[in-house]
């Protein structure tokens, strides 16, 4: 029996954070170090005609100025795209802009001073002459004639097009509908906004010719293969990088950045270390930001419900370059998810993927399966509202049914396990849905404009089967790495190729381990981020560290008590077959004669001094297991919230939150239920607030927290979560991914409460963020 | 971010200040710094010299009179929103402080800061103007008064002098007043938590009809506006709902030019001032009463 | 042109010759190694370089080490006093009240504040008290948990 897996284990890594002890790259500090900082572009789309360094030179304090030749004449590349869909356009893309700035805040050139004081004082002093060009910002007016061409290698602003399903079945099915939803929508802009700006510290070894290279990232394994192979050419045996602490992801820290190609490469050109840190500005017009569609689709139904196809079509804005896994998300990750929680056969979705003069776009939390859930749960709803059907019932009766997994949707996956019906069962109890709606109808009867949203949400999560993913076009692996090192003490080592930012790896990890070798946890200690320490991994995007990075060390603890099991019976003249490992205490004991045992800590002892070990048995007590999952696991949730629009201002104010969440088997409930509640708050801040938000020469509007309004406290009731459990079959944990289901269904269960408020008005679809001014124009617009 | 470089001075007196001010131009006055620091930090502001008043004495006192009530203006937010004296005399601007910024903010910003910056966004302003507030201004030629109608020029622009200290803000005492209520609301923007619009009402009351009436609505123009359409339309009246909601109709008339952004459209600010100002108008009616 | 500042840290005086534009975040930061204290966004609206100063919670991207002249300042590294945790640190690790915990000590140091000024504050005063405050990972449920179980807990 688990003895930790399933308990609410307080956090291991929360007294360093908690006392100011955490160790983000920011707060490094080498001696003898110099300041980095980054020419910007203030304009979305400009020539270069001449850049005038010499003031900026000459400003004491100032080391040396770089422009985006400079480095292209000392060797660095062009930054990759990990993820090539067929005849895709992958625009040149250096660290440093050398012909065009193609969005605010395109890097084109930078300083390196003895203060970032006087860094920032350097930059206002390079002299950039612009020629100002017509911008395009919109995903699906980039891609119509007469468009300002972003790339002369893509002069269409076509970066991609992909489609998947079966075409002829959705066109029968909408063919023989009984009825028809249809609704253009867009999926807005958002920008990312982990608290922790990214940063770099780069530090040279010129007699070794060593690098090393802190950095903010989710997986620092890739980071250094791409530096490697494509972009800052020192090999990878002689560059380290290390993601230590890491404040928040979120996606954003997956991707492959120009600074951490500069920094290094200004370290070894001045031979001093270097450290850059951005500020929120440059994060808003640097960090790759998240979804960005316009969309028209359609959902064909019979008059009793039944959804029978799902026709999607969706210009996707890449922004102005082509981030390192860019086309998966609209792709892969999103048009395979059409299908929902439900039985349909007639899906068919396609994909053009834009150009435009706007930060590059890429993964962010939910990642395509928030934009699939949106466009599904928004078309369902207003079938319901349409067919006079209940919001709840229409979906029931399209679900998938729980003997019928693994099921196979038209549009590509397998889906592991689930029971909507069950999921559905509990948040309407949870919840109390009957009473909300008559506590709606009494509210209506006084003018009050209440709404009660539901969402029944699907996710793709754990990517992925290497081998799947290379079909697709993924230039890597998603495999994970772990290394078990059991110390001659007993004491564990977990060396993992997964990445915590938040995620609570240390703590969930070592629940892990504890239960897989019969130790405590406080004896495993959980080291990640640092490529020297750690097996080349993959790292920490998709909600995959557990149900992959988990899986790995499931394995790793296999081969350890396998080994364990093989010394055990040498040493207790036993058969391997009449041994028992008890995982509960780690001891190995002989059938029947619990007293003759070995403890672990004995065994390893014994794997070290190799005194006495089977013939032919290898010394030491470690083990390595790189783990490709068989394929994703699919998490679903059933949200519901209640709202009231304010009916003078259109101001939105959430009562009433319930997610009840499938995530499989849960390790650590207290840390899950804190991954679906932050996921909710940003998925409800999508809904109600942010907006990256751009004019038509490619300003962004939003590029301060003056702007760009993430959630605060006030907004929230406490939520209530509530979950079920269908093991995954996938994985030896029978996990899920955790970390996006919150986001994934919040956004639109909350768009559809609003909507719900508002459908005694006759307001259809209002696009997001819902702003009361947006709200209230609806409101306007119906009467 | 790092602000461009300055020089910075430290005077223990307000002469001395004044005196610096008038030899250093381009200096700006230093108080809680924040409405200047985040601007210079952003590079927008770049002023040549920093003359930090925060440490002279005799400007943080908040002096409650029987008609009026003087207070210092380096009197902090947080100061303002937890005074007893203002709260049994002037309670809108306790109101309006606790509203203001955030914790953080009400413990370092300054009312003075807050209303020598002019902020369209900021609360005091249109509080002030509800109240006809007299600001008190320290020159190298003595002091003078400026009411508050007449202090807010334009856009960040107040009627201040380079050399000029705002040194005192004198408002009415006027729950000393029979039958007088006030009520501050703010709609407050999500990201900046600055007023999108803010709204302030002084109602007085007259044998249960509303004898004065001053409504001032903020965050719409670049100033804060006197709404006197409005407040004509409601005096003489019972403060029902019917007659607030009528005077409220005419908040309009007052915004001229009402500014626009992506958050809140001109339009969607003039219906945040009517709704509000009907609210306002409600409840400081009732606490009137 | 140079400013002395005289500040004390956490109980020890720090007199240092700074430049007038020097942040006090950076002086705590840079000049004295207290990296506790983070930076977050640019115009005041993260909250996570939240300090006490002179009590009070102040965000220390906002005022000059100038500013600070004479001044008691208390950081996150100050809190714990003899290795015992501050209430409110406890219940941040109780109630799992941080994940990536870069707002963190923003965030314990607001609500120490707001404990201070209002020793049992509702839901509703301890939400509006973090509106300074942005946490993108928590979602801030377990933050308010956190200071519900600090409030308890002091009586």
């Amino acid at each position: 029996m688990a003895k930790y897996v399933g308990t609410s284990m307080k956090r291991r890594e929360d007294p360093r954070f908690i006392q100011g002890k955490g160790g983000y790259v920011a707060n490094i500090s080498l001696p003898n170090m110099a300041y980095l900082a980054i020419k910007r572009s203030p304009y979305g789309h400009a020539r270069i005609k001449k850049i005038n360094t010499k003031k900026a030179a000459k400003l004491p304090g100032v080391i040396a100025v770089f422009t985006g030749q400079d480095l292209i004449d000392g060797g660095v590349g062009k930054l990759p795209c990990g993820w090539n869909v067929p005849n895709i356009k992958v625009p040149t893309r250096w660290p440093l802009t050398i012909d065009k700035v193609r969005h605010v805040g395109d890097g084109v050139a930078c300083v390196v001073a003895e203060s970032a004081y006087i860094a920032a004082d350097a930059v206002d002093l390079i002299e950039v002459e612009y020629e100002s060009l017509p911008a395009v910002t919109d995903a699906k007016q980039a891609a119509e004639k007469g468009a300002p061409v972003v790339h002369d290698e893509a002069p269409d602003n076509v970066s991609y097009t992909w489609g998947i399903g079966d075409k002829a079945a959705m066109e029968e099915a909408f063919k023989t509908a009984d009825h028809i939803v249809q609704l253009d929508l867009v999926n807005q802009r958002l920008i990312p906004t982990a608290m922790e700006p990214r940063a770099a510290v780069a530090q040279w070894n010129a007699a070794t010719e060593d690098m090393t290279l802190w950095t903010t990232s989710q997986n620092p394994s890739p980071i250094r293969l791409l530096l490697s192979a494509f972009t800052l050419g020192i090999p990878e045996h002689k560059l380290r990088v290390i993601s230590p602490d890491v404040g928040g992801g979120f996606g954003s820290k997956i991707f492959h950045y120009p600074e951490e190609i500069i920094t290094p490469w200004v370290a070894r050109k001045i031979n001093r270390p270097v450290k850059w840190v951005s500020t929120r500005t440059e994060a808003s017009t640097t960090d790759s930001q998240g979804r960005d569609h316009v969309t028209h689709c359609r959902m064909a139904l019979k008059n009793d419900g039944t959804i029978t196809g799902i026709d999607v079509k969706t210009w996707s804005n890449q922004g102005a370059y082509i981030s390192t896994f860019a086309p998966l998300i609209p792709t892969a990750l999103y048009l395979t998810l059409l299908s929902g929680l439900y039985k349909v056969k007639g899906i068919w979705g396609e994909m053009v993927g834009t150009l435009t003069n706007t930060v590059p776009v890429d993964a962010y939390r939910g990642a395509g399966r928030p934009e699939a859930s949106y466009l599904i749960e928004r078309l369902v709803d207003i079938a319901a509202r349409e067919l006079k059907i209940d919001p709840i019932e229409i979906r029931r009766k399209n679900f998938i049914p729980k003997n019928e997994f693994p099921y196979q949707t038209p549009v590509a996956f397998v889906y592991d396990s689930g029971d909507y019906g069950a999921l559905f069962d509990k948040v309407e109890q949870m919840a109390n849905y009957k009473q909300l709606r008559a506590d709606q109808a009494e509210a209506r009867k006084k003018g009050k404009l209440i709404g009660v949203g539901v969402a029944g949400c699907i996710e793709a999560s754990g990517p992925a089967p290497s081998a799947v993913a290379g079909s697709l076009g993924s230039a890597v692996g998603f495999w994970e790495s772990a290394k078990l090192r059991v110390h001659p003490t007993g004491k564990v080592q977990v060396y993992t190729g997964s990445h915590a930012h938040g995620q609570g790896h240390e703590t969930t990890f070592a629940q892990v381990v504890a239960d897989e070798l019969g130790v405590k946890p406080e004896d495993v200690e959980v080291v990640h981020g640092d490529t020297a320490q750690i097996p080349f991994g993959m790292g920490t995007y998709g909600s995959r560290s557990i149900s992959v990075g988990g899986s790995a060390i499931v394995r790793a603890s296999e081969k350890l008590r396998a080994k364990a099991l093989k010394i055990a019976a040498h040493q207790l003249e036993a058969a391997e077959e009449d041994l028992v490992y008890d995982q509960e205490t780690g001891k190995v004991y002989v059938k029947g004669s619990p007293n003759k045992a070995k403890a672990f800590g004995e065994l390893a002892f014994a794997a070290y001094t190799a005194h006495n070990l089977p013939a032919g048995l290898e010394p030491g007590f470690e083990e390595t297991h790189f783990y490709d999952p068989a394929n994703f696991t699919f998490p679903n949730s059933a949200h519901i919230a209640q709202v009231e629009v304010d009916a003078d201002t259109g101001e939105v104010k959430i009562q009433k939150y319930v997610a009840v969440d499938d995530v499989g088997k849960v390790i650590n409930p207290l840390i899950v239920e804190g991954q679906i509640v932050g996921g909710i708050v940003q998925g409800v801040g999508q809904a109600l607030t942010e907006h990256g938000a751009y004019d038509e020469h490619g300003q962004l509007l939003t590029a301060t927290l003056m702007e760009y309004a993430v959630p605060h406290a006030d907004m929230f009731p406490m939520i209530e979560t509530g979950r079920i459990e269908t093991a995954s079959p996938h994985n030896p944990l029978g996990v899920k991914g955790a970390g996006e289901m919150g986001t994934i269904a919040a956004t639109v269960t909350i768009a559809n409460a609003v909507m719900d408020a508002l459908a005694p008005l006759g307001v259809r679809h209002i696009e997001m963020p819902l702003t009361p001014e947006k709200v209230w124009k609806a409101m306007q617009g119906s009467k | 971010m790092y602000t461009p470089t300055f020089d910075y001075y430290r005077p223990k007196t307000l002469d001395e200040a004044i005196a610096l001010l008038g030899k250093n131009k381009g200096a700006k006055v230093l108080a809680g710094g924040h409405s200047l620091l985040p601007a210079m930090k952003l590079r927008v502001a770049q002023p040549a010299a920093l003359v930090d008043i925060g440490r002279i004495k005799g400007l943080s006192a908040i002096k409650a009179g029987k008609k009026e009530v003087k207070i210092g203006a380096l009197t902090t937010h947080a100061a303002v929103a937890a005074s007893a004296e203002l709260a049994k005399a002037c309670p809108i601007l306790c109101e309006t402080a606790a509203m203001l910024g955030d914790t953080q903010v009400r413990n370092r910003g300054t009312m003075g800061g807050s209303l020598a910056h002019a902020d369209p966004a900021a609360d005091y302003p249109t509080v002030m103007i509800a109240l006809e507030a007299t600001m008190t201004a320290m020159g190298k030629k003595g002091e003078r008064d400026i009411s508050a109608g007449k202090f807010f020029k334009d856009l960040l622009t107040t009627a201040l002098k380079a050399d000029e200290i705002l040194t005192t803000i004198t408002v009415p005492a006027y729950r000393n007043f029979p039958n007088m209520g006030g009520c501050y609301l703010k709609h407050r923007h999500p990201a900046s938590s600055y007023a999108v619009v803010g709204v302030a009402a002084m109602v007085g009351l007259v044998d249960g009809k509303v004898g004065r009436v001053s409504l001032a609505v903020g965050g719409a123009t670049v100033n804060p506006v006197r709404c006197s359409a409005a407040e004509s339309a409601l005096v003489g009246s019972a403060p029902t709902d019917d007659a607030i909601a009528a005077a409220a109709a005419k908040v309009a008339e007052a915004i001229a030019n009402p500014m626009s952004d992506l958050y809140a459209t001109a339009d969607y600010r003039i219906r945040l001032a009517t709704v509000m100002a009907k609210r306002a108008l409600m409840t400081a009616a009732q606490r009137a009463m | 042109m140079k400013q002395s500042v005289s500040i004390t840290v956490n109980g020890v005086e720090h007199t240092q010759e700074v430049e007038p534009r020097l942040l006090l975040v950076h002086f705590l930061r840079d000049t004295l190694g207290l990296t506790g204290t983070n930076v977050g966004c640019d115009t005041s609206q993260c909250g996570s370089c939240t300090v006490l100063l002179d009590g009070a919670a102040v965000k220390s991207c906002t005022v000059l080490a100038a500013q600070a002249d004479g001044s008691e300042v208390t950081t996150i590294e100050g809190l714990a006093r003899n290795g015992t945790l501050h209430a409110v640190q406890e219940g941040f690790w109780e109630k799992h009240g941080l994940q990536c915990g870069f707002c963190t000590p923003g965030m314990i140091m607001t609500a120490v504040d707001l404990l201070n000024r209002n020793p049992h504050p509702t839901e509703e005063q301890i939400r509006h008290g973090l509106e300074g405050n942005i946490c993108r990972c928590t979602g801030y449920q377990n933050i308010v948990k956190a200071i519900q179980y600090a409030a308890e807990k002091a009586g």
